[in-house]
């Protein structure tokens, strides 16, 4: 199935959670990142039973701390 | 009041714009904006702000200029060492533009005086440089209905949102709370490239100069990220959340309120 995160379609397999795509992904702070998945914010403690579909489209947002 | 030649010639290249123009300038001449941490966002934000004629400029930070916050704060020369910040800032801006009316407020900004602070101002940027601070000022502004530009930067990348009252998301929508103290980084430990803060800095002061004039589109219900190595900027769409504990439909913050900083930030201080 294709799933576009970050704005690149890309080739992943059938049944991947979005846990499974923050671990493929090696997020630097896994258990920091927001996630939304078709313009829809996924809630925090269910990225393990969120299963991905052909066409989603996802973002992971990040906290930044700094600025001065 | 009509502007001097002095004035007209000052603000010409403004002025020459239609979006702009001599009304658009009194709009700006007779704007307030909040810059608070005057640092590596604050610090071009400021000066871009200060050069526009932005009529009233408040600066709030409680520290003094560092050597080690010269390679970005470039509101801040080597004589200012060991000036506090918002000292330097002021005599930086007043350098620039002696228009502006600057207002230095060497303080912590806490829960204590947040709403008192962002009282006056017609539109705030947050320039600070860690969560705590983050969060504070975004529920102030939520709960104050100011419009406020929130950006952070680390390492080669900076992101940042605007937050107008009424017109989408906060940013609590997107982060809930606070990492815990020391569990994501920050500047102070991970680094960041001088010129990113003055990319991003720039575009608040950008999204401030709009709303001010009331052009254009701001980054409402978007949040920009910069990526400096790969030459990227995208726009991701952020989802409102009815939920969010300050502005959703049953908030439970109704006040602001404090988070505990990390050890690592305050050890700088
Ligand atoms: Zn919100």
């Amino acid at each position: 199935m294709k799933i576009t995160l970050a704005g690149e379609k890309k080739e992943y397999e059938e049944g991947l959670t979005v846990a499974g795509l923050i671990a493929l992904q090696q997020v630097e702070t896994p258990e920091y990142v927001t996630v939304s998945v078709n313009d829809k914010f996924i809630q925090g403690g269910t990225f393990a039973e969120t299963v991905l579909e052909d066409g989603d489209v996802v973002e992971f947002l990040y906290f930044m701390g700094g600025g001065r | 009041m009509a502007f001097t030649d002095a004035q007209l010639e000052r603000y010409s290249r403004h002025i020459l714009l239609s979006e702009v123009g001599v009304k658009g300038q009194k709009k700006l001449q007779s704007a307030k904006v909040l810059i608070i941490g005057a640092g590596g966002l604050g610090a071009p934000a400021a000066l871009y702000l200060a050069a526009a004629g932005v009529g009233t400029i408040g600066i709030a930070d409680a520290d003094a200029v560092d050597l080690s916050n010269l390679q970005r704060q470039v509101i801040h020369a080597t004589p200012d060492v060991g000036k506090a910040k918002v000292i330097s800032a002021k005599e930086t801006m007043e350098a620039i533009n002696p228009d502006v009316t600057v207002n230095a407020c060497r303080m912590f900004v806490n829960a204590g005086n947040v709403m008192d602070l962002i009282s006056g101002y017609d539109f705030i940027i947050d320039g600070t440089d860690n969560f705590p601070a983050k969060f504070l000022i975004n529920d102030a502004c939520v709960l104050g209905k100011k419009p406020f530009s929130h950006a952070g930067i680390i390492r080669f990348k900076g992101q940042l949102t605007t937050y107008v009252p009424g017109q989408g998301p906060c940013y609590r929508c997107v982060f809930k709370q606070p990492p815990p103290p020391d569990a994501v980084p920050t500047c102070r430990q991970a680094g960041v490239i001088g010129a990113v803060g003055g990319v991003i800095g720039s575009l608040q002061a950008m999204e401030a100069v709009k709303y001010i004039l009331s052009k254009g589109d701001l980054l409402t219900g978007f949040l920009l990220t910069y990526d400096a190595l790969k030459m990227d900027f995208r726009k991701i769409k952020l989802p409102l959340d009815k939920s969010c504990a300050v502005c959703g439909e049953h908030p439970a913050i109704l006040a602001p309120f404090d988070y505990e900083q990390a050890v690592c930030d305050l050890n700088g201080h």
